[in-house]
């Protein structure tokens, strides 16, 4: 007879000390060296997205994707530089004498808008832990802003991409982002309602994942689906990606910068000691290998063969899930969470497409929406403190209910001012000719396009 | 029938809230802040039913 090892059966780890409150708190010396050292790896992680939107976009929208990625990350910096990092709040958090917009409801303090100093003065002489909490949410808003993009592709404006970047990283991610890791409410949760450490978010599964996924099911409402991509009678069209080599590099780069992000993110967020930091790196691994595992067995069984393109949406998710709990859930839990995450997303992104009619090129709103949101709830499972699966539910709350609304709402105003969509003849050309005036693929030859029938 | 699904969903998140604020129990609150979360979802299908493609001749 065969004894299972009981960490097999009990996937939470009893042994875990409770995690402190999200709160920033000054780092050793090597914590600070190790914690900037992840945080300059953590930008492949972006480069890694980059490459997915413009993989499984068309070859006629390479450039314009391309140029795309950079034109958002550089927008979305200067925007945050100038005031999304006032209202996020990092840069004075748990110093004396912090600028906060408070409301006081119950009793309680509820800390709803950093108030800190514009165009970033004082971040020289911040304490070492804000400094790095403002380069985090850098990157966190740079990659945020990336997500929506892929999932317009093909018909969403380079302007239109970058107004809905200065959008984002000037109001809805600093909100975000004050909530969770500047000293918010959610954060504040713990202390002021005892629910477990409150709401907690290592590697931004809400605070980057969730939003992103949110912005690009507004993006993708708003703008509508391709051309030819739900023809009048019968199924939708397929419109597979360009180059899947972008697209399997892409999540190879991925892999890289999730790493980092995460270890970074345990450290800063979680106050995780350095000797954890191996931990939270492999079940980073294990997540992504039981998500991509879970997605090749799916989409064997469905279709005859492993499908490439689901296999990184698979992939990605299981990164995605991992970024909410990599930092402190077992590897078991982590192998648990990322099949989970594989399973689901091959089938979510068949429903948005074919039941829904939702045409998302990238697959956001699944990878990043829907597999940030179960990476929290299952944060709140796999946490070691009582009443940390409630905490995470009400920040779920917050996102779906109030964040996501606003979220469409400015989106929506937005696009009449700067219209999302190309006109049909720059659709039909490509984004390359119209938005740039030449392809990524001079001397390629490009066939005819048999969904414009 | 787009935006009623989107105005709902707020009603759910100060659902959640109120749970916070009103019940110190845990059964209730937890209670309350799913029934916040059935709300939410609720408007969320009603968003995704109103921005569903119509089928035949309307389709881009």
């Amino acid at each position: 007879m065969i004894a299972i090892p009981p960490m097999l059966l009990t996937l939470s780890l009893a042994s875990i000390p409770p995690i402190p409150a999200p709160i920033l708190v000054p780092l050793t010396d090597a914590a600070f060296a190790l914690t900037l050292g992840l945080l300059l790896l953590a930008p492949l992680a972006i480069a890694g997205v980059a490459l997915i939107n413009t993989g499984l976009g068309r070859s006629r929208s390479a450039a314009q994707a391309m140029l795309g990625n950079l034109a958002l990350i550089a927008v979305a910096a200067i925007v945050f530089a100038f005031v999304g990092a006032s209202f996020a709040g990092s840069l004075d958090a748990g110093s004396p004498g912090v600028k906060e917009f408070v409301l006081h409801a119950a009793g309680k303090p509820w800390s709803v808008l950093g108030l800190g100093p514009f165009l970033l003065r004082g971040l020289g002489g911040a304490a070492p832990q804000n400094q790095l909490a403002v380069l985090f949410e850098f990157l966190a808003v740079a990659m945020t802003v990336l997500l929506p993009w892929g999932s317009g592709a093909d018909r969403w404006r380079l302007a239109a991409g970058c107004a809905t970047a200065a959008v984002l990283a000037a109001i809805v991610f600093p909100l975000t982002a004050h909530w969770i890791w500047g000293g918010g409410w959610l954060a504040a949760l713990g202390t002021n309602f005892s629910l477990g450490a409150g709401f907690l978010d290592g590697g931004g599964a809400a605070t980057v994942h969730m939003l992103g996924g949110m912005t690009a099911l507004a993006v993708v409402w708003i703008a509508g689906p391709r051309r030819g991509k739900f023809p009048k009678e019968g199924l939708s069209t397929a419109m597979p990606g360009h180059n899947a080599t972008y697209v399997i590099f892409g999540c190879l780069l991925a892999l890289v910068g999730w790493l980092a992000w995460n270890a970074a993110g345990a450290i800063l967020w979680l106050h995780a000691p350095l000797a954890a930091v191996p931990g939270t790196a492999i079940n980073t691994l294990l997540s992504a290998s039981g998500a991509l595992a879970a997605t090749f067995s799916v989409t064997r069984f469905r279709f005859g063969k492993p499908d490439a393109s689901l296999c990184a949406n698979g992939w990605l998710a299981g990164l995605v899930a991992s970024s909410a709990c990599a930092g402190f859930a077992s590897p078991a839990a982590s192998l648990f969470i990322g099949g989970v995450a594989g399973v689901f997303t091959p089938l979510l992104v068949e429903v948005l497409e074919l039941a829904l009619s939702i045409d998302d090129p990238t697959g956001a709103i699944t990878v990043h929406g829907a597999a940030g949101l179960w990476g929290l709830i299952a944060a709140g499972f796999f946490a070691p403190q009582s009443g940390q699966l409630l905490a995470q539910l009400v920040g779920i709350a917050a996102l779906l209910g109030f964040v996501f609304p606003l979220i469409y709402l400015l989106l929506f105003l937005l696009n009449r001012v700067v219209p999302f969509r190309v006109d049909p003849d720059g659709e039909r050309m490509g984004m390359d000719l119209h938005e740039l005036g030449g392809g990524a693929y001079p001397e390629f030859v490009i066939h005819r396009d048999e969904s414009y029938r | 029938m787009k935006y009623a699904g989107l105005l709902v969903m707020p009603a759910g998140f100060f659902l959640a809230l109120a749970a916070l604020a009103l019940f110190p129990d845990p059964g209730r609150r937890t209670a309350f802040v799913i029934c916040g979360l059935i709300v939410e979802g609720m408007g969320l299908a009603v968003a995704v039913r109103g921005h569903m493609l119509p089928r035949g001749e309307n389709r881009p």
